[in-house]
């Protein structure tokens, strides 16, 4: 088990979205969408920081901050909605959402 | 100064459109204002007190410059002359003729719409202005012989007017096109006309500018709607269908000769149009029992005249024709408008009969117009007349003998109309009452039958203002040939019609004009009624049925068949997405 | 050693991901996806980003996930235990997953298996990350504590019935 490269980070990360891609289609549950949505988003920052450390450069650490901080603002009012929207049809189901406009 | 050739008459008919339609004595008095300064300044350029003003440019464009100018040169000079001395005549004919007509305020500014656009067409310093004034006219006409709407003739006669113009009018339009992108000017500039010297489009260029003569003045086939035209008030026909408008064709032509003279091919054409078109009208007018409607045929064959010497490069016996027969024409228009102002509109005449001795002055002038279209010897017709025929006999023999035909038929049929409604007995009881008409209607007559016969000779100087005859051989041939015709229709026709009380030969061809508004009935009764029928079944089925709503419907099937995929599944579009991205990634790196 | 941890989270993190796919409780999802999330804080330490681990632990794990948990209790989400995964949406799962995992195969150039750098000289990583923050990218940063009131309004707005 030698030195791991940037390779082999590259490819954690990709195999890491694709798991996230496959849960986001696979599962049914919104809630359970949102968590697989979060993986791929971490995914994508494990991509960045180990660009930053293998091209010494703080600017990918910076992105990965302004992706985190996005993130939880996307799961907060994604999370409201999601609320508003199991008040109004008793589900969490993706397939019974379907309609923009109820 | 000059100015006030366009701004008395347009004011007036402003005035009176705007604040005097209901009051008649106060828009006659302004309209004969009008006409009279608008006179008074034309004889003041006639004798050089006035100058031509300066341009104004109003369109200025890279590539077209368009002024509003005036062009004061002897053509327009005389023309001007003529034209509002003729306009001022019947202004104040009209005060007699209209006097009872609750309209007449209306009237007078109609008259001096009029006016003013026909002063446009003469001042005109390029093809747009012109083009302007030339549309003016034909709305000013329209007005004027619709001005008795409220009788279906009178509105249907103006609409047949206004759209045999436009018929004109259209390639007249298309011919100032084509001038301008050749030659890249609108101009009266025999310079500017260089660009069309030996090109192949300079007969085009000439023929569609001569189809707007073609439409206002009446000459074969856009003829039809002269005679209907008679449906106006008499005034306006002396004035617009006799004296001015329908001669505003010859004077452009005489305007635009530098373009025509590029092109032997389209002088031919014209001369020909002009000749048939004389021929044609005489030969109408001898079986016409109308005294209006033998009128405007005859004009009809007097345009064709000019129209022909024109088209034979005799612009100078043109203009000369055009001057004489507009003193003339409105003399007889007069005349034949005192009578029926005395016969309370009645037309026929061979209802007429004897009117001479109830009207003497009327009959004294009408005869001398009659004897002055004729072209009887000593009076201005024949000088002019002659001109013409010079001109034809020295570059179209066969159109001379045609035209001197045609000469002979003038002489015919004047003698008939003549003879039979101002000689012999009075056939109807109208004409026993008869009373000679107010002094306001026989001092103009009076005052044009002296032009009648002094106009043509040349101490009166109108040749000698247009810079002298063309050059070229006078032949002795003319003056005995046209004497010759004049005698045997004058003979022909007191023969025929010296003691007849009715139509003693018919001629149905004659009567019925030819045939030709049958013709264009047909015409458009049956082709029009077909292509249109094609054409709605074309637009219906080709053009609604498989385009437009084909359209639709290969639109709505893709529509329900891709609503297939868009069922609002939030999984469906990751994972299509997904196969988007992946797919993606393997073109961007594919190896 | 740095080779052994990578291998020992890598094998933690890919396992905890895919737990939180196919887990059929919620709850066991939300823990799983706290594990990925330090699994991941710890492959961020190990390349030397510490300040971004413990935004990670905190962010993530601390208020993130508390946020999905405390869903996940308010909704009721039985339902979802007992109904089955379908197996077409678990064959459309796979199919992404080999696709764009040969994908990023792809597109990894073959430069990265040898960029065996060095490991970033500074030493003060959050220092430097905040000069970054607020010198270079001030305007980013003022743009998504915007973003962040934003959201905070938003999620108000969208949480009470009547306004």
């Amino acid at each position: 088990m030698g030195t791991p490269t940037l390779g082999h980070y590259l490819v954690l990360s990709g195999l890491l979205f694709a798991i996230g891609l496959a849960g986001v289609i696979a599962r049914r549950d919104l809630l359970i969408m949102y968590m697989c949505l979060e993986i791929m988003l971490n995914a994508a920052n494990l991509s960045l920081v180990a660009f930053s450390r293998f091209t010494q450069q703080v600017r990918g650490e910076v992105f990965v901050f302004f992706v985190i901080t996005v993130a939880a603002v996307e799961v907060a009012v994604g999370l409201a909605l999601l609320v508003s929207l199991y008040r109004m049809k008793r589900t969490t189901k993706a397939e019974e959402i379907t309609a923009l406009k109820f | 100064m000059a100015w006030l050739l366009l701004l008395a008459p347009l004011s007036s008919a402003f005035l009176v459109w705007v604040a005097l339609r209901r009051h008649p004595r106060a828009s006659q008095a302004v309209s004969i204002t009008a006409s009279l300064i608008t006179f008074l300044t034309a004889l003041g350029i006639a004798l050089g007190r006035i100058e031509a003003p300066a341009s104004l440019a109003w369109i200025d464009l890279p590539g077209l410059r368009v002024e509003i100018g005036m062009t004061l040169d002897a053509l327009a000079r005389l023309m001007l002359l003529m034209v509002t001395g003729v306009a001022f005549l019947i202004h104040v004919y009209s005060l007699g003729y209209m006097a009872e007509d609750p309209g007449r305020g209306r009237f007078f500014g109609e008259l001096s719409l009029f006016l003013a656009s026909m002063i446009g067409i003469i001042v005109a310093t390029n093809f747009v202005m012109m083009y302007i004034f030339w549309e003016l006219v034909g709305v000013s006409s329209y007005l004027l012989i619709g001005f008795w709407f409220e009788k279906n003739s009178a509105a249907d006669a103006a609409r047949k007017a206004f759209l045999a113009n436009r018929v004109g009018d259209f390639g007249f339009l298309l011919g100032i096109l084509t001038f301008w992108a050749t030659c890249g000017t609108v101009a009266f500039h025999p310079e500017a006309a260089r660009a069309l010297a030996g090109n192949w489009l300079a007969p085009i260029v000439g023929l569609l500018l001569f189809c707007g003569c073609v439409g206002k003045s009446a000459q074969i086939p856009l003829h039809v709607w002269l005679p209907d035209a008679m449906e106006g008030p008499t005034p306006v026909s002396a004035l617009i269908h006799a004296a001015t408008m329908v001669a505003a064709g010859v004077y452009m032509l005489c305007r635009i000769f530098f373009v025509l003279e590029l092109s032997p091919e389209a002088l031919s054409v014209i001369a020909w149009t002009g000749g048939i078109t004389a021929l044609v009208a005489a030969l109408i007018a001898t079986q016409q029992n109308d005294i209006k409607r033998v009128l405007a045929y005859s004009t009809m064959s007097q345009l064709g005249y000019m129209v022909l010497a024109v088209g034979c490069s005799g612009t100078t016996a043109a203009m000369f024709h055009l001057t004489t027969h507009g003193f003339f024409k409105a003399l007889l228009f007069m005349g034949a408008g005192s009578v029926l102002h005395a016969l309370h509109h009645e037309q026929d005449i061979w209802r007429m009969g004897g009117v001479g001795r109830k009207m003497p002055l009327t009959f004294v002038t009408f005869g001398i117009g009659a004897a002055a279209l004729s072209g009887i010897p000593g009076l201005a017709g024949f000088f002019s007349k002659e001109e013409i025929l010079q001109v034809a006999a020295r570059s179209q023999p066969v159109l001379f003998w045609m035209a001197a035909f045609t000469a002979a038929l003038t002489a015919f049929y004047m003698t008939r109309i003549t003879l039979v409604a101002f000689l012999g007995q009075p056939r109807t009881d109208v004409v026993r009452h008869a009373k000679e008409s107010p002094l306001v209607m026989g001092l103009p007559l009076i005052v044009l039958a002296g032009l009648a016969i002094v106009a043509g000779y040349p101490f009166f100087g109108i040749v000698r203002y247009l810079g002298g005859q063309e050059a070229g051989e006078n032949s002795l041939l003319v003056p005995a040939a046209s004497l010759t015709a004049v005698i045997l229709g004058l003979v022909a026709g007191a023969i025929g019609y010296g003691r007849a009380s009715r139509e003693p030969i018919a001629i149905p061809l004659f009567q019925r004009k030819f045939y030709f508004d049958e013709i264009y009935d047909w015409t458009v009764l049956k082709l029009q009624e077909e292509s249109a029928r094609l054409l709605s079944w074309i637009d219906q089925w080709i053009i609604g049925f498989v385009l437009v709503r084909g359209g639709a419907f290969v639109v709505s099937l893709g529509g329900e068949v891709l609503r297939l995929v868009q069922a609002g599944n939030l999984r469906e579009y990751a994972f299509v997405f997904a196969l988007g991205a992946g797919g993606l990634l393997f073109l961007l790196f594919g190896r | 050693m740095e080779g052994f941890l990578f291998w020992f989270l890598a094998v933690v993190l890919l396992g905890s991901a895919v737990a939180v796919v196919v887990n059929r409780s919620p709850v066991a999802s939300a823990l799983s996806l706290v594990t990925t999330i330090l699994a991941l804080a710890g492959l961020f330490g190990l390349l030397g980003a510490y300040f971004l681990a413990a935004v990670q632990v905190w962010v993530y794990a601390g208020a993130v996930m508390v946020l999905f948990l405390f869903i996940v209790m308010l909704l009721d989400l039985k339902a979802e235990e007992a109904a089955p995964i379908r197996t077409l949406g678990m064959g459309a799962g796979l199919l992404t997953v080999i696709l764009l995992g040969a994908g990023f195969w792809h597109a990894i150039p073959a430069s990265a298996w040898e960029a065996n750098g060095a490991r970033a000289e500074e030493a003060n990583n959050a220092a430097s990350i905040g000069h970054l923050l607020f010198g270079a990218y001030l305007l980013p940063f003022e743009a998504v504590g915007l973003l962040l009131l934003v959201a905070m309004v938003g999620v108000i707005v969208l949480s009470k019935r009547d306004v």
